[in-house]
């Protein structure tokens, strides 16, 4: 089925630790670029096992999620990839800086892959690094077509450990993308069953202590009204069962650990559209690698990992335990979950899902809202939290130009649902900065939340806890980074109630190309006009985020752009040809919200 | 005033339409080649992938109303086909008495197109099955979603004889629980003139509220119960109280409705 013409590819992770010590061995006689492989990749239809039935799924070389792809930097990768589909596919090797012509993309590097023929793919692997790949064609990636690639440095490794594994998150719908997409055309809201109702009116003008309160309220909801937006809107589609390396959370993958290993697990977010915050309780994830590139270690209690994101944690595991791999969606419409044990068969406790995120409008009239961004600033640790953050006003166009003026990105931020306003809690859903001191993973009632002020729960003896930020990472070595010759605006826009997507406003069919000079140094500016998180992915070039960090802002493939929020980056136009530019959010990306970049 | 309307509707209420006056004509062949014009465009912008097309047919209303003595059946259904910016969208709207026939029965054909955000203007013809003198109509209307979350349809109709009127829809969604939705409702027809032989008189002619309680089972299909009380007013009620009708309709009601 998947003819391993090297060592180098393992399908296994259990014997991965062993395949590395063995490529170690005898890469060190060689120069990089003495390694050349082959691969034969086939994509066919299949099944997959969700929720204990078997469902129609396409396949690569017979699974979900396809084989893992072992690289080792500086080595020539041939790559054939059958289609036994009745339409066209295509694979796109995620993050991976190659020749245009490589990339995958049908229409930009390529005319596709036809129906019962191959393509070879050719190039020489210039990184290390978690990745990923995926079809670029039709609606077939949330139904299957994705899978790890793991690319082992040329040198040693800065990271050090003794057992690894890739976890692969993603989502599965039992509805056919098609009847998604067609879904959301007629009706954007139709998986949205978190809405208000009456009821959460009535309990929360109730609860209001105050007529000034009361009048905020209602305020609220007319500025929402007003926009024709849902606070509650916060992922598009719903219905989803969560996987980890293709298994539900009943099916519980398990990585085996030996006790006092250091055990590196390299996240990938394949997800059509769901972000996950991932915890493991019980323990410190220390990041090491984003995107694939590495940084400076961060230890954290848990990260948001965006669509198409990758984060690489060392974790060190006590012996005779079990730890259960958490990954919440952002919504709280469910987890996927695996376990690291030290035998198979062992489990640990599967924490509550915590209440879904509402969208909240900070500078509303009644002004509480700004004053808990005050509050967050004095209150927190968060020295970098308006870096990347610099537009002067809200962005939103329709009915937010009366509450502009102030803090820009509070012009949207999330908070929880029927919870008072909460400084420390604002972390959470939306990373604005390093929150202390809200453990959130202990028990089903969410400990010192009740009281809305999570600042003052003192009496609970805990360090804090902490969840990654972009402005947490900060490249393992800095980058030389030129100034920019020009800015390109790029407003990320869209139109939720009709369902589609879009760039400074026009729709991929309605837009010209961004065309870039070759080497030409551009900073690029992200303006998210709308509600929803926007992870933003170029091909072929490195983004280098403009996180506050000078020379050590990292290197992304994919910058998630949050409602509301400005992000800028940088990036070199080293790589020739067509390469595509969009939101990784599926439906986003099929419905307009996508661009080619083509460098001259 | 009221016997000379009686005999002036008289006969045309019973006269057999047979042929169509050439305006009539007129204005379905302008409404096909707006269509045709449409569908031409599509064809040469639907190569990209996101400008697949897609449709929709929903009945937003197919009820029975119980009213004093008189019951009848309502229906309200809709649709388009079509990209994001452009469609080609249908109404239809009509009651049935209970022991047989049409009451009223108009049929719309339009091309919508998405003008901003929220709203589409449409454009295109308005056939009234019922009530007799069967009368076409030229249609320009917008369609769409107004601040705070009013469902809106608003429409002007000139007619074959260059008679004008306009009618207002409008729709909100009261969520009770996330199933379980409470939806007033109100339209409110107007005319430049009167129009005798279809009992239309200037000014408002009518205000129809409804209140309907819906259960959406899955998105796709609910059923409800509700009521509506309709009031013709001014020279429309005038005309009505000659015909003998009656000008305040109170109905108790029970559908569904349902989409795909």
């Amino acid at each position: 089925m998947f003819k391993r013409h090297k060592l180098a590819v393992c399908m296994r992770e259990f014997f991965m630790s062993r395949f590395i010590f063995v490529l170690l061995f005898f890469s060190s006689g060689f120069s990089a670029g003495a390694y050349a492989a082959s691969y034969d990749l086939v994509v066919d239809r299949g099944v997959i096992r969700v929720g204990g039935e078997e469902r129609p799924a396409l396949t690569i070389n017979g699974t979900v999620p396809g084989p893992l792809l072992r690289f080792r930097e500086g080595e020539e990768v041939v790559i054939k990839v059958t289609n036994r589909l009745a339409e066209d596919t295509s694979l796109h090797w995620h993050g991976l800086l190659l020749p245009a012509a490589m990339d995958g993309v049908p229409g930009l590097s390529f005319p596709g892959i036809k129906p019962g023929e191959s393509f070879t793919y050719k190039f020489r692997i210039r990184q290390s690094g978690t990745y990923w790949y995926h079809s670029h064609s039709g609606l077939q990636e949330p139904i299957g077509v994705y899978a790890p690639i793991v690319i082992d440095p040329a040198d040693e490794d800065p990271v050090k450990y003794d057992r690894e594994f890739t976890v692969m998150l993603s989502d599965w719908s039992n509805e056919q993308p098609e009847k998604i997409l067609s879904n959301l055309k007629k009706k954007s809201d139709y998986y949205n069953y978190n809405k208000r109702t009456l009821g959460d009116l009535m309990r929360e003008l109730g609860a209001a202590k105050s007529q000034a309160a009361k009048d905020a309220i209602i305020e609220d909801r007319q500025a929402w009204g007003q926009m024709r937006m849902d606070p509650t809107d916060i992922a598009d589609v719903s219905g989803f069962t969560f996987l980890l390396n293709g298994k539900d959370p009943e099916s519980n993958w398990t990585g085996v650990f030996q006790p006092g290993e250091r055990v590196r697990l390299r996240f990938i977010n394949a997800a059509a559209m769901s972000f996950f915050d991932v915890r493991i309780p019980g323990l410190k994830m220390t990041v090491v690698q984003s995107d694939g590139q590495n940084v400076q270690p961060v230890a954290v209690d848990e990260f948001r990992i965006a669509v198409a994101e990758t984060y690489d944690v060392i974790v060190e595991p006590e012996a005779g335990k079990a730890y259960t791999i958490f990954a919440e969606s952002m919504d709280r419409s469910g987890y996927a979950r695996g376990t690291l044990a030290p035998r198979e068969g062992m489990t640990a406790e599967i924490p509550p899902l915590r209440e879904r995120p509402l969208l909240t409008m900070a500078d509303m009239g009644s002004g509480h809202a700004g004053h808990d961004m005050e509050a967050m600033k004095k209150a927190s640790s968060m020295p970098a939290m308006h870096q990347p953050v610099r537009t002067g006003k809200a962005p939103m166009q329709h009915g937010m130009h009366k509450l502009k003026g102030s803090s820009p990105m509070a012009s949207m931020h999330q908070k929880m649902h029927g919870k008072a306003m909460m400084p420390g809690m604002m972390g959470q859903p939306m990373q604005p900065g390093t929150k202390p001191g809200v453990p959130m993973d202990h028990g089903s009632s969410m400990p010192g939340m009740k009281q809305g002020m999570p600042m003052s729960q003192g009496s609970v003896e805990t360090a804090p806890y902490r969840t990654l930020v972009y402005q947490d990472l900060r490249s393992l070595v800095p980058y030389e980074k030129k100034p920019p010759e020009r800015e390109i605006q790029l407003r990320l826009t869209g139109n939720m109630e009709r369902y589609f997507w879009s760039i400074n406003d026009k729709k991929y069919s309605e837009a010209e190309p961004i065309r870039l000079r070759h080497n030409e140094r551009v900073r690029v500016k992200f303006v998210n006009e709308t509600m929803m998180n926007h992870p933003m992915h170029l091909h072929g070039h490195w983004m280098e985020i403009d996180n506050g960090q000078g020379a050590l802002g990292p290197r992304k493939h994919v910058v998630n752009v949050k409602p509301g929020e400005t992000v800028y980056f940088d990036l070199t136009a080293d790589a020739l040809g067509k390469w595509a530019f969009h939101c990784h959010l599926f439906y986003h990306l099929a419905t307009g919200m996508f661009r080619e970049v083509i460098v001259e | 005033m009221n016997t000379s309307s009686r005999n002036h509707l008289q006969p045309s209420r019973h006269a057999k339409v047979l042929t169509m006056p050439l305006q009539r004509y007129s204005l379905l062949h302008i409404g096909a080649v707006l269509v045709l014009a449409l569908l031409a465009t599509w064809a040469g912008t639907t190569s990209a992938a996101e400008e697949k097309m897609f449709s929709l047919f929903k009945v937003d209303q197919l009820e029975y109303r119980a009213v004093d003595g008189n019951d009848v059946v309502a229906w309200d259904a809709g649709g388009w086909v079509g990209s994001d910016y452009h469609k080609l969208a249908f109404k239809t709207e009509g009651e049935k008495v209970r022991s047989g026939h049409l009451e009223q029965a108009e049929f719309q054909l339009l091309y919508s197109r998405l003008v901003s955000k929220f709203w589409d203007l449409q454009l295109g013809v308005r056939y009234d099955f019922q009530p007799r003198p069967q009368r076409a109509y030229g249609v320009i209307g917008f369609q769409g979603l107004a601040p705070q979350w009013f469902e809106v349809d608003s429409s002007l109709f000139v007619s074959e004889e260059g008679d004008i009127s306009a009618r207002f829809d409008a729709e909100y969604d009261i969520l009770l629980t996330q199933k379980l939705i409470l939806q007033p409702s109100a339209e409110v027809n107007v005319a430049a003139q009167k129009v005798a032989e279809l009992g239309v008189g200037s000014g408002i002619n009518d205000v129809e509220l409804g209140l309907r309680l819906r259960y959406e089972v899955v998105r796709e299909f609910a059923p409800y119960i509700g009521v509506n009380w309709e009031r013709k007013i001014g020279n429309t009620a005038n005309l009505a109280r000659a015909e003998g009708e009656d000008i305040n309709v109170f109905s108790v009601l029970a559908g569904f409705s349902f989409w795909f």
